[in-house]
Formats: C-alpha cells, structure tokens, sequence
C-alpha cells in the first residue's frame, strides 16, 4: 500500500519534514494506524506517512518492495523514520538498510511501540522537528507504563 | 577452485531441495511458527533460480548477492531477510575474483553467518538456523561432506531446546520437542553445497 502523502512536502515555514513510514505484516493494521496517527495529529501540517502493510499479494507477512516505495513516497530530504511491528518486518527493514541503496539517505528503523510509536513520530515530524527528535518521541513511547 | 557455475549449481541445487522437502519444512513450522517457513522458502528460492537465469551474474560473489536479494525482495517472512543477509554477506566478502578456493570460501560463509547472528541477535542454542550454520561453517574447513554431516547433526539438536528467537519464543517451553524449521532448511542448503562439490 503506497499511500500518497495527504498534505504538501513542506511545513508551514518552507522546512522539509520527514516522513513516517509504517510496516505492519498486515495492510489493514498498517492503513488503520496511519489514519490513527495522521487523524491524532489534527489540523495544520501533516507530515507524509506511508503505509507497508502486508506481503504485498493480499496476505500477511513483509514485503520489501513495498517498504522501498513508501520510504520513496514520504522522503522530502528530511529523513524517514520506519516503524514496524513483529520481527520479520524489524528483519527486513534492517537487512534493506544493509543494502545501502535500498531506501532513501537518512532513513531510520526507530525503536518504539508500533501504535503508540506512530502516534509520537507523525505528531512530532509534523511539527517540523529533525529526525533525532522524531525518533526519540517514538521511541518514548516505551516508557508509557500503562498499569 | 570454485567458480560462478559452482555457486550457480548450488542455488539451484538448493531450489531443488527446498522443492522436494517445503511440505516437511512447512510441517515442522506449524506446530511452532506459522506454518509458512516451506512455502516461503520454495518461492523465493524459485525466483532465485529465475534471476540467475535472467542475469547470468559471472563470478561467485556475484552469485549470491543476486541469490540474497533476490530472497529478501521475495519471501516476506523472517526467512528471506536472515537467508538474503546470509548469501548477500557471503558474496560481498568474496569480492570480485572469478574463482575462489575452500578455505576462502569458508572464511567467506562464515561472514555470512555472523551477519545473519547479528540482524536476528541469535547465538547457538537459541533454537535456530545458527545451531546448523555455526557447526557447519566450523567443519568446512575439513570438507563439505562433513560441513553436511555438523548441519545436519545441529538441526536434530535443536529438538530438544526451547526457543529464545522468533515466534516460537512466544510458546515457551512448548516449544521443546520440535526440531527447528530454520535449522533445518540451513541443513537443506548445506547439505545442497557437499552435492554440488559432488561430496
């Protein structure tokens, strides 16, 4: 699922925000916590997010190919912060960014909870922040105790 | 000395036997993965045998760096990523020589296999393809035959272990009883490398 980013590649001051991208083995949990995200994140400037969900022929799992594409679709320059749930996508994000050219320049794998983690990271790259920012918000979401 | 052929041979060598054994790789994944390791394997090692076809890749380095990522763009489970690491490893540190020797290629695959150690953080024991890698790469230096004979055995003793890694970590001690699905498809590759050396 490569979905086009919903806003223009800038924010408000002309500043390039870095993109979200989400990898989930399924599409519809990867779709659903975009929308989440996106609509948490509310009015003014969205920072692009793209959706990798599923194995790319309707079934569970990760495909690469749509995580190279939506790391494409959601770079302004800025970075890309990845975000993923179980470990086959943690496996095959790390092993693209092994490639080398595989994902744009600056794109990062961020330690967080997925939901939560997403959450965090759209709120704060739409805000204009750099990518240490965007990925120490997500990954600030593992300290949420929530009992 | 070892040439692009060779590796060739041994991709589609091992496209064969992951052919021929997916259902068994698919039965020992269900009761403790997801039931999808055999499948997996089958289609991303027919679309390796496909793009060395295709590309017909001229020295052995070049072989299995087309070989793993071939396996990471194509299997969408934890498998294509660990194998695609492992092959993709292995060529990049056989450089550019058209022909390579035993212990270069030794020294080669176990390169290879600590790279696939770190990107899924296992060591042996943890119930995984490194109990059949580690012993193997560790006997090559001896002969393929007995690289075959160490997976092999490393395989049959992931059995009694209780996994640390993957999904079959979430089962816990019900994961003791099962040998490795990894282990043994780690098995099925080195044992397709003593046929391709004809040992």
């Amino acid at each position: 699922m490569k979905d086009a980013p919903k806003t223009p590649a800038a924010g408000d001051d002309g500043t390039k925000l870095v993109g979200v991208v989400l990898v989930s083995h399924s599409a519809a949990v990867a779709a659903s916590v975009a929308e989440l995200a996106t609509g948490l994140a509310g009015g003014g400037t969205l920072a692009p997010v793209a959706a990798a969900g599923g194995d790319g022929h309707g079934g569970l799992g990760t495909s690469s190919e749509l995580i190279s594409d939506a790391a494409a679709a959601v770079d302004r320059g800025a970075g890309v912060a990845v975000l993923t749930d179980l470990g086959s996508a943690v496996l095959t994000v790390k092993a693209l960014l092994a490639e080398g050219d595989e994902l744009p320049s600056g794109t990062r794998l961020v330690d967080a909870p997925f939901v939560e983690g997403a959450v965090a990271a759209v709120v704060t790259a739409s805000a204009g922040a750099d990518l240490a920012a965007v990925e120490a918000a997500a990954a600030e979401a593992y300290t949420y105790r929530k009992v | 000395m070892l040439d692009a052929d060779f590796f060739r041979r041994w991709m589609t060598a091992t496209a064969v036997s992951v052919e021929h054994e997916a259902e068994r790789l698919t039965a020992l994944d269900s009761p403790i993965g997801d039931a999808d390791h055999g499948s997996n394997l089958q289609r991303g090692f027919r679309a390796v045998a496909t793009a060395l076809d295709k590309e017909e890749p001229g020295t052995p380095g070049a072989v299995l760096i087309l070989a793993g990522r071939t396996l990471i763009s194509t299997v969408g489970g934890a498998s294509g990523p660990l194998y695609g690491t492992l092959l993709r490893r292995t060529g990049k540190a056989l450089g550019d020589a058209a022909e390579v020797d035993e212990r270069e290629f030794a020294e080669a695959l176990r390169t290879g296999v600590d790279a696939v150690s770190q990107l899924g953080g296992a060591a042996p024991g943890d119930k995984t393809m490194i109990d059949a890698l580690v012993p193997a790469v560790d006997a090559l230096g001896r002969s393929f035959a007995a690289a075959r004979s160490a997976a092999e055995e490393g395989a049959l003793a992931t059995t009694p272990l209780q996994a640390r890694k993957g999904r079959a970590s979430y089962l816990g001690e019900r994961s003791v009883g099962h040998q490795d699905p990894g282990a043994t498809s780690s098995a099925i590759l080195i044992a397709a490398l003593a046929e391709t050396a004809g040992e």
